[in-house]
């Protein structure tokens, strides 16, 4: 079974190809059942690979596939090849699952877009993309996924390109990621320097071999600069600014950025490279304290954000960055275990919210909602789980992964990660249940116009929602402390590094044995405690919040202007940037390279205008010019010899 | 006592003449008898060489020359004939648009 794992990469290709070629000319309902046909095949595959891995013994769960020798240079040599272990396992599973609901509530969501087969031709390059990158078994042939991941967000960020928002925020997409994957490149060299391989394989052997000492100098550097690579794809200070932007894109295709693919390759790869991260404490105490403070900073972000999509994706964010505490702390396991999980609720949540958009026929702003429970109770239902489990309320999925995070980050961590981490989900769950009680609760603020037009999506948006609440609910149940498949199951890639049992807290020494059990109650405390407070604030006493941006109107402003991020990087880079590029163009590219072109033409022009009177029509003084060289001829022979 | 130089002397004075005519004359007859000339020039000096050297090739050559110059002869002057009906004129000064 393990043997198929190439046709998991076909199918989404196949619908790309098909899509992309003739999608122009065939039905809709055909385009639709094609692109979702192809990751509905990707995804029976995948769980045949599952499974197939599954019936390995756990030593063994690894399957490479060769597919061709890609290049031959020199000692440099990369064969394209697939990997199929317990993590790219899970991450296809991850990928083309929550990425098939997407595709299917797409075929409602888009349904009256007349650009419907170009997005469902990106949508399935998106899949195939993603899945080459957690597929590939070489840092190369996952650079092109990388690249292709980007290339992706750009085109479908920008999908809308007639709209000038949406075409600057696919650029700066592009552009911010391009950042990024510069490290991720330079780290690719360095590797191949320092272990001459690129396979995954002969990388993680030779480097746990302990051939390279602890903190050594070339493995800090190569693992820093991968870092810099993830902190572009997923979101992290200093590079998430493109995110937030990214939500001009249509809302399906923000639920696969922000849920199966895109965000969670940075993650992903750092999970990978483990082994070198393991090496490198330096790094990993960089990629905790980055993780830390973005999940802080976009929590705070997000208590004030209005637009519905701009609240999640400063959610996203700030999730992603408990995701690298996690790798930070070198608890791989909890970190892909949260992966999963907020895979499931944010692609619901941002599922969701495109439910509610499409109700308010394109509103995004929360001030004009309120009330909407009673007009869609499908998605209000469906939101409600989402943001329940990402508040941490036990025992959906969000509450097992989050509580593991917190439980790892205090116990191979030091405080500060707890803390902030602790701090972050107070706010998340506060800024989550405002979101919902503005959205759906308290009076209705929508216009008479909207409110005309509002209804429930269509059975095909509603069921991708329904799945995804369903998985919200029960995927935390694979990480329950103490008997979590998922990291028995991930251990062979992780080791012995990737997860502390409750009997690792108490070798730890000066930690109890009830601390797991204490962590969970003070985490579910805290969500209360956010949820209650938003509660008070928004259903109870609607005037407390404008009071408080009153009082606070600095912060609030600071706050609500995303601490002017934006601004300082546009000050700081990008119009130097501009400046500096229209000074070349006009200066180097214009003056210098087209002025010497034309320089050159216009010279030989003039001297040819200045040679053609020599063309005098007379035949007699052409003879005579030809005399005139044999003599010359003549002369030099005689004279020269 | 005629010597090789005394040909060759003759054949370059009977060649520069021809020169000299097609540069300095007008009349498009003369330039082309004088091109004549300058053939026969040539002919002379390679009857010369073939004598001098014993050898026939020089002789062969002057026979294919004379054949060349025969139908080159036809054709300039079929030439000149035409540009006369054209231009009423052979004066080559008159003859002067191929130019910039």
């Amino acid at each position: 079974m393990l043997n198929l794992v190439a046709l998991i990469l076909l199918f989404p290709l196949i619908g790309t190809a098909i899509n992309g070629l003739i999608g122009k000319r065939l039905r809709k309902e055909t385009v639709g059942y094609v692109a979702c046909g192809a990751v509905a095949l990707s995804f029976l595959i995948s769980i045949l690979v599952f499974i197939g891995l599954l019936l390995l013994p756990p030593d063994a769960r690894l399957f490479e596939k060769q597919l061709f020798t890609w290049i031959e240079s020199g000692s440099f040599k990369s064969a394209a090849g697939l990997q199929v272990d317990p993590l790219s396992s899970l991450m296809i599973l991850i990928v083309t699952g929550v990425g098939f609901l997407i595709h299917i509530y797409s075929i409602g969501y888009m349904h009256h877009d007349k650009g419907y087969h170009r997005y469902f031709c990106y949508l399935n390059l998106f899949t195939f993309s993603m899945l080459l990158l957690v597929l590939s078994n070489n840092f190369l042939l996952m650079f092109i996924g990388w690249e292709a991941v980007g290339l992706c967000s750009y085109l479908l960020i920008g999908f809308w390109f007639e709209k000038k928002s949406a075409s600057n925020a696919a650029k700066k997409a592009f552009v911010v990621n391009r950042i990024g994957d510069f490290g991720f490149a330079l780290a690719i060299m360095l590797i191949f320097l320092t272990f001459h391989s690129i396979d995954f394989t002969e990388v993680f052997s030779a480097a746990s071999k302990g051939n390279f000492a602890v903190g050594s100098f070339s493995v800090t550097i190569i693992t820093l600069l991968l870092f810099m690579g993830a902190t572009g794809k997923s979101a992290q200070i200093p590079l998430y600014t493109w995110l937030p932007d990214a939500l001009e894109g249509p809302t399906p295709v923000s639920a696969l950025i922000h849920a199966a693919t895109m965000v969670t390759a940075g993650v992903y790869m750092i999970a990978r490279c483990n082994v070198l991260y393991m090496l490198s404490p330096f790094t990993m105490t960089v990629v905790a304290s980055v993780g830390a403070v973005t999940a802080l900073f976009a929590a705070s972000i997000g208590l004030v954000q209005n637009d519905i999509k701009r609240v999640l994706a400063y959610s996203t964010i700030s999730q992603l960055g408990y995701m690298f505490v996690a790798c930070g702390v070198g608890a791989f396991t909890a970190g892909i275990f949260h992966l999963m999980t907020h895979a499931f609720f944010k692609a619901l949540l941002f599922l969701g919210s495109g439910s509610v958009i499409h109700a308010m026929s394109g509103e995004q702003d929360m001030r004009k909602m309120g009330g909407l429970r009673h007009h869609i109770p499908t998605t209000y239902k469906t939101f409600l789980v989402g943001t329940v489990a990402i508040a941490g309320i036990p025992p959906f999925a969000g509450f097992f992964s989050k509580d593991e995070i917190l439980l790892e980050s205090l116990v191979r961590g030091n405080f500060f990660y707890w803390a902030i981490g602790a701090l972050a989900a107070f706010f998340t769950a506060f800024y989550m249940f405002r979101l919902l009680f503005m959205t759906f609760h308290g009076k209705s603020r929508v216009d008479h116009h909207a409110a005309e037009h509002l209804h429930e999506s269509p059975k095909n948006m509603t069921l991708p929602l329904t799945v995804l609440a369903g998985l919200s609910v029960v995927g935390g149940f694979l990480g329950i402390p103490g008997a979590s498949a998922i990291s028995n199951f991930l251990a062979p890639v992780f080791g012995e590094h990737g997860h502390t049992e409750i009997s690792g807290a108490e070798a730890g020494g000066h930690h109890s044995a009830y601390l797991p059990y204490l962590m969970m109650v003070v985490s579910t405390a805290i969500a209360i405690a956010g949820i209650y407070l938003a509660y008070q604030m928004y259903i109870k006493k609607p005037e407390i919040p404008k009071k408080l941006a009153e009082r606070f109107h600095l912060i609030y402003k600071l706050l609500l202007n995303k601490y002017y991020v934006d601004e300082i990087y546009d000050a700081l880079f990008v119009n130097p940037i501009k400046k500096g590029s229209v000074q070349l163009w006009k200066q180097v590219d214009v003056r210098m390279i087209d002025g010497s072109v034309n320089g050159i033409a216009r010279l030989v022009g003039r001297f040819g205008n200045a040679l053609r009177y020599l063309q005098t029509g007379y035949v007699r003084n052409y003879a005579f010019y030809i005399v005139v060289g044999c003599i010359c001829i003549l002369v030099f022979a005689v004279l020269g010899r | 006592m005629i010597t090789i130089t005394h040909y060759l002397v003759l054949s370059a004075i009977l060649f520069t003449l021809g020169v000299v005519g097609v540069l300095v004359r007008r009349n498009a007859i003369i330039i082309f008898m004088c091109i004549e000339l300058m053939l026969n020039a040539v002919n002379l000096s390679f009857v010369a060489f073939a004598h001098y050297l014993n050898s026939m090739q020089g002789q062969l050559f002057v026979f294919f020359t004379m054949t060349v110059a025969a139908a080159e002869a036809a054709v300039g002057l079929a030439i000149i004939v035409a540009v006369f009906r054209n231009k009423e004129t052979v004066n080559i000064d008159d003859i002067n648009i191929m130019k910039w």
